[in-house]
């Protein structure tokens, strides 16, 4: 049952991301470090090539989640979506850091029955147009997969693309790591990012240092400058990645691990990623 | 050089207060003026907390969007502590200020030693600046001035 919602959450996701492959998501907050007594944020959250650029398609809003500071869940507000875009609110009631994005799990693959080739999720291959056929040899889950089945290869996914805003002194409940994919814990506090500073973020795997991780940095307002700006820089064998911001602004940054120790006992291979957007300011 | 005298005066006599700042808050020719947001503090030149002398803002303004909200705006002050305080804060927090010179005394128990002094304002629909400058204390006299936000900025020893 509980993997059948999932997987629901993955078609869900995947009705995206069969378009976002070459493509980025992003979500982009109109500031990460706010004063006063009750705030709001408003984001933007859409899927493009050009940071923060939104001339593809718009994120869809139903897997947003918000994390409040004390750990319990909040809401978006007032969430719409446009052809390139979806915008939303998120009401600060309280002081400290916020988590707001999506997370994704999930898993697809191939098997075959008879010699035929079959798939679990994954790629539905173009939209249907004229005379277009229902995708055949599909299933949903992996309790449909038949007990004959062979050559069964999963991929499990997980992945989670979220922002973090502060109101007030920032905290650290939101970064607890579950112990369970890949996953960012600040040793800079993602809002508390100056040009000329050094920030460092750790990445866990399962709880464990990610060492040699690529880290891709792509700062933001690519459409007004020549060069992509996109830098990429590895964790140490502690799993600490250390970035010199090139400029203030906003900046986009992802990590992407596969390795073969999936959760599920019939994958064999899993694929993870962490992306957000940080809020680098000036001196 | 300038040492000695310092510490000669410092161990003459423990003055009443450890000096005064002047701020000077230029007077601009813009379509749209609205008083600055000031803050000042000082660090410890060798590493340590940071200490607000004054923060300047709406401090009257209520409603949906009270005055607190552009706090961040002085975003170096806000990230070395503005965001720890609780405002209002006695002796610290005051309405924000005409263009013109402003007095401050610094308190009078500041630890003699040496450290920087700071002082940021932000404009709404204007721009953002910083002025530092070493101070000792017990205060000499010094001077620095900025360059849009903020006008002359002296120290004296009272």
């Amino acid at each position: 049952m509980r993997m059948k919602t999932k997987l629901l959450a993955l078609a869900a996701t995947l009705a995206i991301a069969t378009s976002a492959q070459a493509h980025r998501q992003w979500l982009l907050p109109a500031g990460t470090i706010l004063s006063g007594t009750d705030e709001w944020v408003t984001i933007d959250a859409a899927v493009s090539n050009d940071l923060f650029y939104a001339d593809h398609a718009a994120m869809r809003l139903d897997g947003i989640k918000v994390w409040k500071p004390d750990g319990t869940e909040g809401q978006i507000e007032n969430g719409a979506t446009g052809r390139h875009r979806s915008v939303f609110d998120v009401h600060l009631d309280q002081q400290g850091t916020w988590k707001i994005g999506t997370t994704q799990a999930g898993i697809s693959g191939t098997f075959k029955v008879d010699g035929v080739e079959w798939r679990l999720g994954g790629r539905r291959g173009p939209p249907p147009g004229p005379g277009a056929q229902a995708p055949a040899n599909m299933v949903n889950s992996v309790e449909e997969i038949p007990a004959n089945a062979t050559d069964v290869q999963l991929t499990e996914m997980s992945g989670q693309n979220a922002v973090f805003v502060t109101l007030g002194e920032p905290t650290q409940t939101v970064f607890q790591s579950t112990g369970k994919g890949l996953e960012m814990v600040p040793v800079t506090h993602p809002d508390e990012l100056v040009q000329g500073e050094t920030a460092q973020f750790k990445f866990l795997v399962d709880g464990q240092p990610a060492a040699d991780l690529p880290i891709t940095i792509v700062p933001g307002g690519k459409r007004y400058r020549d060069d992509e700006g996109a830098f990429e820089v590895r964790t140490g064998a502690d799993g600490v990645a250390s970035i010199d911001w090139p400029s203030a602004g906003m900046v986009w940054l992802n990590a992407s691990l596969s390795d073969n120790k999936p959760s599920n006992p019939r994958a064999t291979a899993r694929r993870m990623s962490f992306t957000t957007t940080v809020e680098v300011m000036t001196p | 050089m300038r040492k000695t005298p310092l510490l000669i005066a410092g161990l003459i006599a423990a003055p009443a207060s450890a000096g005064t700042i002047s701020i000077t808050i230029p007077r601009l020719n813009v379509a749209e003026y609205h008083r600055p947001y000031v803050a000042a503090w000082i660090e410890p030149t060798g590493g340590g907390a940071a200490r607000t002398l004054f923060v300047w803002y709406d401090v009257a303004k209520g409603g949906a969007e009270p005055g607190t909200k552009w706090l961040s705006d002085l975003r170096t002050w806000w990230r070395k502590g503005g965001r720890s305080m609780r405002l209002p804060a006695d002796g610290v927090s005051g309405a924000t200020r005409a263009p013109g010179t402003h007095r401050v005394t610094l308190p009078a128990d500041l630890r003699p030693g040496q450290y920087t002094l700071y002082i940021e304002a932000a404009r709404e629909t204007g721009g953002r600046e910083i002025v530092s400058m070493p101070l000792n204390i017990p205060a000499g006299n010094g001077s620095a001035t900025g360059r849009s936000e903020l006008g002359a900025i002296t120290l004296s020893a009272r």
